[in-house]
């Protein structure tokens, strides 16, 4: 059963192809089909895969499948081989089935757009990749997923492409991960050069053994991974592209920039995990960017007046948890979250999809409100959501956040700082995840509902929705119980975390009931500071220093401004500068130089037979000079 | 027959050949540049008649016969080109004949 | 006999000096006709009898005669003749007389640098000629005889009417 892995990435490529093709010629109930139909297939593989896989565990937990060399180049060979063991399971569930019930909520909720079929293209491709990305078995490969990944997110961004800004968001989108692509690629040049080999197992090997702990090729190394994971996760400082990445319809937001594609980026230093751990400085980096994201994105939110913004910045936050995760040596916990923040996020942004589409496109929160009573459905499901958001059980979110805190104190690479940082992470979460649940559900209804959701989209969220709390009950934190099902089978690839001496393997309770606490706090907070908030808050919120930071907030802490001013626009002015082109003026001036001698040289046709004569008389005189003195 | 060296009459034949060449430069009557040319091929023809007489072979004179034959063919030619350009542009100035100037 | 050789040569010299210079055509013709006779002498001197007399007959002769006609047809007047000295200002002759000069010293040169120092010319007589005329340079002379009939052909087309071209200004 195994031998069907390839199977699980084909099948998207094959849905692409199709629509590629006939998409165009086909009725949208076809297309639909052929969309949701190849995800769906895939999805069942993985699902026949994981069976086979958890029933009759292959050797060491890994199997692999070569389908063939994709070039031989001196002694570089890389294949197009896949790699699956528990990390690479793990991913490739979440990817194909979250990828599953997002295509199908699309079918309804992109139902009369045009280009409807190129639309469920580009996802086709998208999952495709991402599961190339996961299962590839050399670095090459994975790389090959990742462009993919980066294409399919900026033809999807830009999807409506007809309004300019869109196309802006999906460039810059392109241009920021570019930054960190180009530092994964300088990384793998690096690997390859020093290591020999890009297959991930070997390299893995090789540099465990060749390199010593915290030399300086790991270090360069690693540190050049993480640029890559940075542009892809939206991290500090590539975070940028994000929240504006939110001009592409809320399927594409819900798979590629909440589920899966901004999660590449945790994936890969989770899979290189290795040379993340030969190189301690760099490890600590990651945890520390964990950290700031998580806290900057958190403030963000708070100010953030457009419903798919606030969830963008929450996303870039919980990736941040993850990044903080893999920081103090928490492999496994950083994949659970993943995990459980794909069921979430997923959810929230479906949940919000509907939303904004029960109000005429209504995107910004303060025009919103009352759905509590129109849509029951939408409101209970973002209620589970918004409970595993801020880490309350009984959803996923309070198992896996909880999991990253504790281990987070109880890491020897931790340490109270980032616990600290990351519990205010916490409460910030919270209070922007309840203040979105309040304005948009709360409160009197603006205007009728113009579009209810159709079975086509109550369906995915019921499952996802089920799946949230679901994936709780098979992690649930050691001190009440303990289930540790998945980061159990997750250490059969990933190492287990440090404990610094002195500390409790798997946490102690009264780290639990802080989380809890902290995040039921934001509750109360968010109520004051949106439906229930009473005069004198209201005036707070008012003053110009208030106004000031909502502002700072609202714009990310300024980096677009930065970035603007420190990179954009100087490239600009040198293009302008160049507008003239100086490698083109040396072109430029040859053609000139050669009108000028032209110009020169006519002077010399005067068209008198007597001149010409002379100019023979005088070229004879030379030559003879030539014979006589050479 | 004389003893002279071949380079004298080699000078002498270049000396004629050059007097025509400096004639064909300083002078702008069409006519007395086609004049000349002669003075020019007459010196050509020395060259090759002294060479053949020095060897003692015949091929100096033939190749001077052969010159003969050209330099009449072109002078016939040539003043008939001459008395068209006298009809065309009613001069016989060479600067007049400019027309391919630039 | 080296005498006479170097008279003629001067004398050559001296007339075709004079041909170039004259204003008057026909004076410069004439001049030009005494040089010629007496590169016929060098020819005779250097033991070209032959040519010696094809020199004056054809080119003396024939050609110079041509020359003449068109002179003469051409009837130009004192105006022609006032402009030609008009063109004959002493300055024209520099550049000329300088690169005329210069290549004759190299050329002369290029004579004397490794020159083999043998003197002395033989006779060829008209029948060692005729022999090589109708020997080996058989083709030369059908040639040159299909070269003067295209100068006869040529010249004729040319002469034949006149006013064929418009006057300037048209044409």
């Amino acid at each position: 059963m195994l031998r069907l892995l390839w199977l699980i990435p084909i099948l998207p490529f094959a849905g692409f192809a199709l629509l590629g093709v006939f998409g165009r010629k086909l009725r949208p109930a076809t297309a639909a089909a052929v969309g949701v139909g190849s995800i769906g297939l895939s999805a069942g593989f993985s699902a026949l895969v994981t069976a086979s896989f958890l029933l009759h565990p292959p050797a060491g937990h890994n199997h692999m499948q070569t389908l063939w060399t994709w070039m031989r180049v001196g002694g570089f060979a890389p294949g197009i081989a896949f790699q699956l063991d528990a990390l690479a399971l793990v991913m490739v569930l979440v990817v194909a089935f979250v990828s599953f019930l997002i295509h199908l909520y699309s079918v309804g909720y992109m139902r009369g757009e045009p280009d409807y079929s190129q639309f469920f293209a580009y996802m086709n491709l998208f999952v495709g990749s991402m599961l190339v990305l996961v299962l590839a078995d050399n670095l090459v490969l994975l790389y090959l997923g990742w462009e993919g990944v980066g294409l399919c997110s900026y033809l999807l961004i830009g999807f409506w492409y007809k309004d300019a800004a869109n196309g802006r968001a999906a460039r810059k989108a392109f241009i920021v991960t570019r930054i960190g692509d180009a530092a994964l690629a300088v990384g793998l040049f690096l690997l390859f050069y020093h290591l020999g080999t890009l297959r991930i197992q070997e390299l893995m090997e090789r540099a465990a053994l060749q390199w010593p702990s915290g030399s300086g090729l790991a270090i360069a190394a690693s540190a050049l991974l993480l640029g890559g994971a940075v542009g892809k996760s939206a991290q500090l400082p590539l975070q940028v592209w994000l929240p504006d990445a939110m001009a592409g319809p809320t399927p594409v937001s819900a798979l590629i920039h909440a589920a899966t594609m901004v999660t590449a980026g945790v994936y890969l230093i989770a899979r290189t995990h290795t040379l993340f751990s030969l190189a301690p400085p760099v490890q600590t980096a990651v945890a520390i960017i964990g950290a700031a994201t998580l806290l900057l994105a958190g403030f963000s939110g708070l100010a953030q007046r457009d419903i798919k913004r606030v969830l963008a910045y929450s996303t870039i936050s919980q990736i941040g948890y993850m990044f903080l995760a893999l920081g103090v040596g928490a492999w496994a916990a950083a994949i659970f979250h993943l995990l459980s923040h794909a069921f979430f996020k997923a959810l929230l942004f479906l949940a919000a999809g509907a939303v904004i589409h029960a109000l005429r496109n209504e995107h910004d929160l303060y025009r919103m409100g009352g759905l509590r009573r129109e849509m029951p459905l939408v409101f209970w499901v973002f209620l589970i959501g918004a409970f595993a958001l801020s880490g309350l059980p009984p959803a996923d979110g309070f198992a896996s956040k909880g999991l990253i805190l504790t281990e987070t104190w109880n890491s020897p690479l931790g340490g109270t700082g980032l616990w600290a940082a990351a519990l205010g992470g916490a409460l910030l979460t919270s209070i922007y995840t309840f203040r979105m649940l309040f304005l948009a559900f709360g409160g009197p209804l603006p205007q009728p509902v113009a579009r209810r959701p159709g079975v086509t989209e109550k369906l995915p969220l019921l499952l996802l929705a089920a799946l949230t709390i679901l994936a709780a009950g098979l992690n649930w934190p050691a001190a009440w119980g303990g289930v540790s099902l998945i980061t159990n089978f997750l250490h059969h690839t990933l190492p287990a975390p440090p404990v610094r001496t002195g500390r409790v393997a798997g946490g102690e309770a009264w780290l639990e009931v802080i989380a809890v606490g902290v995040a039921l706090l934001g509750i109360p907070i968010a109520w004051l500071l949106t439906r229930g908030a009473p005069a004198t808050v209201r005036a707070a919120l008012q003053t110009r220093s208030a106004t000031a930071l909502r502002g700072f907030w609202l714009g990310g802490w300024a980096f677009d401004w930065l970035y603007d001013r420190v990179l954009v626009w100087p490239l600009v002015w040198l293009a302008r500068a160049n507008e003239a082109d100086f490698i083109d003026l040396f072109y430029r001036g040859l053609a000139g130089m050669a009108g000028w001698f032209h110009q020169l040289l006519r002077w010399t046709q005067t068209g008198r037979i007597r001149w010409y004569a002379t100019s023979v008389a005088l070229g004879a005189l030379l030559i003879l000079a030539l014979v006589i003195f050479l | 027959m004389a003893t002279v060296p071949m380079e004298h009459a080699l000078i002498l034949a270049a000396a004629l050949f050059f007097l025509g060449l400096a004639g064909l430069l300083a002078r702008r009557n069409l006519l007395f540049i086609l004049l000349s040319i002669e003075v020019m091929l007459n010196a050509a023809g020395l060259v090759f008649v002294a060479a053949g007489s020095r060897w003692s072979q015949p091929d100096g004179q033939v190749m001077f016969l052969f010159i003969l034959a050209m330099a009449a063919a072109e002078v016939a030619v040539g003043l008939a080109l001459l008395l068209e350009f006298h009809h065309y542009a009613h001069t016989l100035d060479a600067d007049a004949a400019s027309r391919m100037k630039g | 006999m080296n005498v006479v050789f170097y008279l003629a040569g001067a004398v050559a010299i001296i007339a075709t000096v004079l041909a170039l210079s004259r204003a008057n055509a026909v004076h410069a013709l004439l001049h030009l006709v005494v040089s010629l006779l007496a590169v016929a002498v060098v020819f005779f001197v250097l033991g070209a009898r032959f040519v010696a007399a094809l020199e004056v007959i054809v080119y003396a002769g024939a050609i110079m005669v041509v020359f003449v006609f068109v002179v003469m047809m051409l009837n130009l007047g004192q105006a022609a003749a006032a402009r030609e000295r008009e063109w004959l200002r002493p300055g024209v002759w520099l550049i000329p007389a300088l690169l005329a000069a210069t290549l004759l010293a190299a050329v002369v040169y290029i004579m004397f640098v490794g020159a083999s120092r043998d003197s002395g010319f033989a006779t060829v007589g008209p029948k060692a000629v005729g022999l090589a005329l109708f020997g080996p340079y058989l083709l030369g002379v059908e040639l040159a005889s299909l070269l003067l009939l295209s100068g006869l052909l040529g010249a004729f087309h040319l002469g034949r009417r006149v006013r064929r071209l418009e006057p300037e200004g048209g044409g």
